[in-house]
């Protein structure tokens, strides 16, 4: 197989804590060396990364490809183009697909889709329950088998307290991961932004931030009786930080992620009632915003998620709390954690580090780091270059981003992913 | 912000969807406007041809019958066609989305939308993707805005209290759904009262109702000392059933305006109410029929206000 030389990028892998300018050494889909040339190297594709940043490949703790079951909103085709854009080469696909990833059936036809679009680092995670019901449990041990990678609920709470212990304890079980987004069914009473000022002012439906801490608080309690591991995902608020800050320091095994737009939007960028904010769990205030900051600064908080949601243009239009909840993110991840480091809320280290060498050490891959034998995925990117979210630059399916029209800094300019080249910046 | 969208390039009224980011001149006129009108109610012929040729579609996804009538004499007073659609029983019925139906009656060559619409936001967005040359009027959408119910409350205060300056103002009941609060809230302050007063238990107020700029108060005892104007809010029976209240007696024991109660108020207070009322429920029928009463006349300048609104916003086709 080829030979691939990255050549002078700047690279930055947190997980061997390298940060110099040098080479990466690809051979047969892995890396053979870093820096070092190896005896005999003969490249066939030489990559000039001057001036460049050359990274792991982002692993994507939360994305939604709408297939199978919504293909008019999203393809694998679509979206794997649009995360090789972004520099992401692992994505965790969320259960909540039609028919919900709860069989092996349908686990093995993620992997068929993955393998179809020429992406097939897509790990699905199956449904904690059957269709996500949260009534009985899910064959949990075969959908390990069929490639799941960790059990979650999507954005469907399990509301029977007895049926989420049972749930965590047959996990535990079989050693497989939690993924959990805390939402109290009740407390959210079908809402569609957070309960504050603006909710008030616009008269829309909230949600309180207790519906998410004391999910989560119950959660952890369980966490405690059933020794399972669990990842919360798409925190929102300030006191989801303190309890997982908590629940660590008396040494739970847990971590958390937060979806990249929650660190930088409030509840008042919806004002008056624009749709493309309407997201699950909803923006909350600036305090939150930055103690969520704080929470990826002090590294409560390992990793950073897109929670890319795809939609058709019909989903979005109508009066907001009708319109469908979630952003098309993968490809402003890289730029908007530029944004973060931009702005001193955390060091570029820490940013990439959150992308990649943490979510692979929450899903226990061999990944997320330039490690010699380690499969070939690497993002390289240019920091400085800006470029506008348009129909010229944009590849997902999906066009509801806030940010369409925005310039943003830092572009992905070749990924590889198991040292294939799947992006290249034309 | 919303008021860049009701108002065109000249400052002036375009759609009409919520009070927020109108001003006090602004407010003033319409009052003015409305002013006008109200001695046409007496007249042999009560019409004026201030939008003769213009048609007028009221779109009602939500029943009502106040409202509704209103919007329709006013329209009519105005010399315009007007056409009035109760779509919960129509389009949307046969999965027709909403702006699907929008954009079939604007085909039909149509100039202004009054919109009535059970979730907030929806006259905003009718506004938003409407064609330029239509005016929208937001009849009440979902929890957010009735600001034509406000204005016209606002022009029975003026009438009876001449300003707004001196008045201390109580909203009494459920605050947490009332589009039409909201609306009186934005408005009573901007014209300058001097409070604005919430009385409710917490279950019916929303989070950070302070934040509206109003005065909390769970006891309508202590809540109706020196008020000059007492707003009742309609109490729907749904809101036993989510939990809210316990039941309509306990709500009428502790929320409920009686005689005696009133006498907490100013003595010269005046009682309104945006209908319709539940005798028994929020409202005694001695003081809904009492002297102190001014529903009626609520009723009867809801439509010189739509008139001054519907004529205002056409004002950039030739119209007043």
């Amino acid at each position: 197989m080829s030979q691939i030389h990255i050549k002078q990028g700047r690279i930055i892998d947190p997980a061997n804590k390298i940060d110099r300018i040098g080479c990466v050494y690809i051979a047969d889909g892995k890396i053979i060396s870093v820096t070092n040339e190896p005896a005999g190297f003969k490249p066939d594709t030489v990559i000039n990364a001057h001036n460049q940043i050359v990274c792991p490949g982002f692993i994507d703790l939360s994305t939604r490809l709408r297939e199978p079951g919504q293909s008019r909103k999203a393809t694998f085709k679509s979206e794997t183009v649009a995360a090789a854009s972004g520099g992401i080469t692992t994505l965790c696909l969320q259960p909540d697909t039609s028919p919900v990833i709860d069989t092996q059936a349908v686990a093995e036809l993620v992997k068929e889709l993955a393998e179809k679009a020429g992406y097939p680092q897509i790990y699905p995670i199956a449904a904690l329950t059957r269709k996500l019901e949260g009534t009985e449990l899910s064959s949990m041990l075969s959908l390990k088998q069929a490639g799941c990678i960790a059990v979650g609920s999507a954005n469907q709470p399990v509301r029977n307290l007895l049926i989420l212990r049972r749930a965590m304890e047959y996990a535990a079980s079989h050693d497989l991961l939690v993924m959990f987004r805390p939402n109290d069914y009740w407390l959210g009473n079908n809402g569609c932004a957070h309960e504050g000022s603006v909710a008030t002012r616009y008269g829309l439906p909230g949600i309180p931030e207790e519906a998410e801490t004391i999910a989560l608080a119950q959660c952890l309690e369980l966490v405690e009786l059933t020794g399972c591991r669990v990842h919360f995902g798409q925190l929102s608020c300030k006191r989801s930080v303190i309890k997982i800050y908590q629940a660590k320091k008396y040494g739970l095994k847990v971590s958390a992620d937060v979806a990249i737009h929650q660190l930088h939007l409030t509840e008042n960028d919806i004002i008056p009632f624009d749709s493309s904010y309407h997201v699950l769990p909803p923006l909350r205030t600036e305090a939150d915003m930055q103690y969520l900051r704080q929470g990826l600064t002090s590294g409560t908080l390992n990793s950073i998620c897109s929670d890319h949601q795809p939609h058709d243009l019909d989903a979005k239009l109508g009066a907001f709390p009708e319109t469908e909840p979630g952003v098309s993110s993968l490809e402003t991840l890289l730029p908007l954690m530029l944004k973060l480091v931009a702005q001193n809320a955390i060091t570029l280290e820490q940013g990439i580090a959150c992308l990649s060498e943490n979510p692979a050490r929450v899903l226990g891959i061999k990944s997320g780091a330039l490690t010699v034998g380690y499969a070939a995925d690497v993002c390289i990117f240019d920091p400085e270059l800006e470029w506008q979210v348009n129909s010229d630059n944009w590849k997902s399916q999906g066009v509801n981003t806030p940010f369409w029209g925005q310039t943003l800094k830092g572009r992905v300019t070749q990924t590889l992913q198991g040292g294939k080249i799947i992006h290249c910046l034309e | 912000m919303t008021s860049n969208l009701q108002l065109n390039a000249e400052g002036k009224l375009k759609h009409f969807l919520t009070i927020e980011g109108l001003n006090k001149s602004l407010l003033t006129e319409i009052l003015d406007i409305a002013e006008s009108f109200i001695g046409m109610n007496d007249q042999q012929i009560k019409k004026v041809p201030l939008l003769r040729g213009k048609t007028i579609v009221n779109l009602f996804f939500e029943n009502s019958t106040r409202t509704r009538t209103t919007f329709e004499l006013a329209a009519k007073r105005l010399s315009a066609d007007v056409l009035s659609m109760s779509i919960s029983t129509s389009s949307t019925s046969k999965g027709e989305s909403l702006l699907d139906t929008i954009r079939n009656l604007e085909a039909m060559f149509v100039d202004m939308f009054v919109v009535r619409h059970a979730i907030s936001g929806a006259a905003h967005f009718i506004a938003q993707q409407t064609a330029p040359h239509i005016s929208v009027i937001n009849a009440g959408d979902g929890q957010h805005a009735h600001p034509t119910q406000a204005m016209l409350d606002m022009f029975t205060i003026r009438q009876i209290k001449k300003g707004f300056s001196n008045l201390r103002v109580a909203i009494i009941g459920d605050i947490l759904h009332s589009r039409v609060a909201r609306s009186q809230i934005q408005a009573l302050n901007i014209l300058g009262a001097a409070e604005v007063r919430v009385i409710a238990p917490k279950t019916l107020l929303p989070a950070h109702v302070e934040s509206l700029g109003v005065n909390v108060s769970h006891n309508l005892t202590a809540g109706l000392k020196d008020i000059d104007v007492i707003i009742m809010l309609r109490l729907q029976k749904e809101r036993m059933t989510s939990a809210l209240l316990p039941s309509e007696s306990e709500y009428f024991k502790c929320f409920g305006l009686t005689e005696d109660k009133l006498k907490i108020a100013k003595p010269d207070a005046i009682v309104m109410h945006p209908g319709p009322i539940n005798r028994g429920v929020e409202i005694d029928s001695k003081v809904a029929d009492g002297p102190q009463s001014v529903i009626l006349k609520q009723v009867s300048n809801g439509i010189a206000i739509r008139m001054a609104i519907m004529a205002m916003a056409m004002q950039k086709q030739g119209a007043v």
